[in-house]
């Protein structure tokens, strides 16, 4: 039984926080928050590019480390802990994840080592408007080579070179440039940018089978494992910034972490990153083995975590009273943060309904 | 990150599964409370194997294996109808505190018995003014010459209709703090002025009781730990308490799930309803997370380290899983979840039971709101709670009706 980070893994994620703490203060996160021009952290970017995790899950023979899924989990923990500012998710965990699942030998030699290097963002564009993507959701189509239609919103769509679209007949790559208009969207979690993408006879290259939805949604399984250590590092991250303040703050003369309005919330809190954190190494394991039971795994860790750090980051603002209400607390980088990851792969309800699918298809079978 | 037994893990795995397998059928433990003769048979069939009180030394009656080799047994163990409820007290709690705390005589007469299901053991701390607060029991102990009488009254003693043997807890020092006045004793349940009445529980089944003492007395050769040096030993009793309660047991998100699939609904099948699906969604990741939760105390045992703090989580959320769970397949038969004769109700009333039995199990061993106290103070380092009988004496506390 070997169901935790290993000696290697733990090394790699301590080395992740240390370098994060050094470049990725919140400083460096408000600097992104507090200027609508700054779509995302560039020399962040190049930083963790040269620290090769963006193709830590990538093979070598495409110009990845090869490390494995479980070492992408741990650097995705850290990267969440410390609300990176940077298009890291939606280049790594959704469009290398895509180009590894669908794409052509041409298409993988063409991409990722580019994605590994830093030199080219991606963005996955999946979402037309209100309400979960769906067959009947999607109206983009494909003809003659090119793609027409309009996704909102696609995170990272202002800033991405490589856009991967989701059409009525399956998955497409169009790079950013002809065809393609931008208008950068007013989001929650403004330290991660988004955009409404208009298609007008984009040039397109087709990426896998021509059922697109069921592309998608194995591309979301992935990547719902790879977000739940981003929330999970978020929500841990909350734990502590609350248990910090309980301790520091004084009340009718004596620090609020003793009382227990305050200690029974901070307890809940741990119950629910703790359920949060072995759902992840479930569903870390699933993805890295391949195993068949990836599709509930993935749905379970994405509920326990998208659960875990909306609370975590809602009560870290209570727990810190007025004083968390304002703009230079950062709780509210958390809380902003835990509402983008949770709906970025689509919302907590939708996968609730998808993991009692899961169990009844796991039943009838 | 793997589930793969090591290779010695594999090969005692084995072994056990193939033990299991050549001595089940015919000494197969019954369920309580209906067959003890058959449990202690079975108990006594794996102490020979050496499959009882896995982690114990050999020379007390014990396996002389590891934590994990005790997991892996469990594991196998489970997939038997086997029931080992009857000494998990015993073992999990009072003996290991008469091996810590007893002189060799003693050791030598009570462990291999207790260990093979000759005696059962009882654990008396509780009592009416002492439950979440246990240091604040009353029964007393007063010295005279080499013995000490004990008067007083325990509650919610598990099992003590059936034991041999308990350990009690009792103030022998009124006039010090609380927690200073106490001493630890080992006695035998038979003895002269016990008298043992179930407590009838609101779920309907007796497995607690109250325990009177009126002048019982026992020798100062009995004592466990020093005289007032009793909260010590408790401390040591209480540590395994949370890991001896079961979690399991009772309905859970998959027996609700095929509930669903059946049960009647307005518009259909329960199991189609949007709200329900959200829920048993909910239901589901709390047990995974369990689960998955107790893989990692596993992998820290199989590494030989102590688990962490984690395994904490456990028994709030089953417990309330269980009462949410139970109530909602009350809830969904409409006027017709009133009814809770087994014959008529859905899965033989397992769902109204839960309902029934989930209060108790938020409140036995460590309430919801202690256990809460216990993570936020040890797990997460924040203050105690303010302590206002810390420097009095205890016979100075205020005490309610």
């Amino acid at each position: 039984m070997n169901f935790d980070y290993s000696d290697d893994q733990k090394f790699l994620k301590d080395e992740a926080r240390k370098f994060l703490g050094a470049h990725c203060g919140s400083d460096r996160v408000r600097a992104v928050l507090d200027d609508p021009a700054k779509a995302y952290d560039a020399t962040l970017w190049k930083a963790v590019a040269a620290q090769g995790w963006l193709g830590a899950a990538i093979p070598e023979e495409f110009g990845g480390l090869g490390l494995g899924h479980i070492e992408l989990c741990a650097i995705a923990e850290e990267l969440g802990r410390a609300c990176a500012p940077i298009p890291f998710a939606s280049t790594v965990y959704f469009v290398a994840e895509a180009l590894m699942l669908y794409g052509s030998d041409t298409q993988k030699v063409r991409w990722l080592p580019r994605i590994a290097a830093g030199d080219v963002i991606g963005a996955f564009a999946t979402s037309e408007g209100a309400g979960p993507v769906t067959a009947r959701s999607v109206r983009t189509t494909v003809s003659g080579g090119t793609l027409t239609g309009e996704k909102i919103p696609v995170t990272d769509g202002d800033v991405a070179d490589l856009i991967v679209v989701l059409a009525r007949d399956g998955l497409y790559l169009v790079e950013q440039g002809a065809g393609v208009t931008t208008e950068v969207l007013e989001t929650l979690d403004p330290t991660r940018s988004a955009a409404r993408l208009t298609f007008t006879d984009a040039p397109c290259e087709r990426l896998g089978t021509d059922d697109g939805i069921a592309a998608m949604q194995a591309v979301f399984d992935r990547a719902a494992v790879l977000l739940a250590f981003e929330q999970l590092g978020g929500a841990d991250c909350c734990l502590d910034m609350a248990k910090g303040y309980a301790l520091d703050r004084y009340a009718f003369g004596r620090q609020i972490g003793g009382y227990q309005a305050i200690k029974h919330k901070l307890a809940d809190m741990y119950v629910k990153n703790e359920l949060a954190r072995s759902n992840a190494y479930y569903g870390a394991w699933a993805l890295n083995a391949g195993a068949a039971e990836l599709p509930l795994a993935a749905a379970t860790a994405r509920v326990a975590a998208s659960d875990a750090y909306w609370f975590a980051s809602k009560e870290n603002i209570q727990t810190h009273g007025g004083m968390g209400f304002t703009w230079e607390s950062d709780c509210h980088l958390h809380y902003r943060r835990s509402r983008q990851l949770a709906l970025v792969a689509g919302s907590p309800a939708a996968w609730r309904e998808r993991l009692v699918g899961q169990l009844e298809m796991r039943n009838a079978a | 990150m793997d589930f793969k037994d090591s290779d010695a893990e594999a090969t005692y795995r084995a072994a056990a599964r193939a033990w299991l397998d050549a001595n089940i059928a015919e000494h197969d433990a019954g369920h309580y409370p209906d067959d003890m003769a058959k449990a202690k048979a079975w108990q006594a069939r794996k102490a020979a194997g050496g499959y009882a009180c896995i982690t114990w030394p050999q020379e007390w009656g014990g396996g002389g294996g590891t934590p994990i080799e005790s997991v892996i047994f469990g594991q196998e163990e489970a997939k038997h109808a086997v029931d080992g409820s009857y000494f998990t007290i015993g073992l999990g709690m009072c003996v290991p505190t008469v091996m810590a705390y007893a002189d060799d005589a003693t050791k030598h007469r009570f462990v291999s018995p207790a260990v093979r299901g000759d005696e059962i053991w009882s654990q008396l701390f509780s009592e009416p003014a002492g439950g979440s607060d246990v240091a604040a029991i009353r029964t007393r102990a007063v010295r005279d010459g080499d013995d000490w009488v004990i008067n007083g009254q325990k509650v919610w003693t598990s099992g003590a209709h059936y034991s041999d043997y308990g350990i009690v807890l009792v103030r022998t020092n009124p006039d010090v703090p609380k927690h200073q006045g106490l001493t630890m004793f080992w006695l035998d349940l038979k003895a002269p002025g016990i008298e043992i009445r179930p407590i009838h529980q609101m779920s309907g089944g007796s497995s607690f009781n109250e325990v009177w003492f009126e002048d019982v007395r026992i020798s100062d050769a009995q004592r466990l730990g020093p005289v007032d040096g009793g909260w010590k030993v408790a401390l040591f009793t209480l540590m395994n308490e949370r890991l001896a309660i079961g979690t399991s047991g009772g309905v859970g998100p998959e027996d609700i799930l095929a509930f669903a699939a059946q049960a009647n609904g307005a518009d259909g099948p329960l199991l189609k309803d949007a709200a329900f699906r959200q829920t048993l969604a909910d239901w589901w990741v709390q047990s995974e997370g369990l689960r998955n939760t107790r893989m990692r105390t596993i992998t820290a045992l199989s590494k030989g380290q102590v688990p962490g703090p984690e395994s904490s989580i456990g028994k709030i959320v089953a417990a309330n899983q269980l009462q949410a769970i139970g109530n909602t397949a009350v809830e969904a038969g409409d006027q017709y979840g009133i009814i809770a004769d087994p014959a008529l109700t859905p899965l033989k009333g397992a769902f109204h039971a839960a309902t029934m039995w989930a209060p108790g199990l938020r409140i036995a061993g460590g309430t919801d709101e202690i256990l809460k106290n216990i993570i936020a103070e040890r797990v997460l380092g924040l203050p105690g709670e303010i302590r206002v009988d810390k420097d009095q004496a205890f016979r100075d506390l205020p005490v309610g009706a």
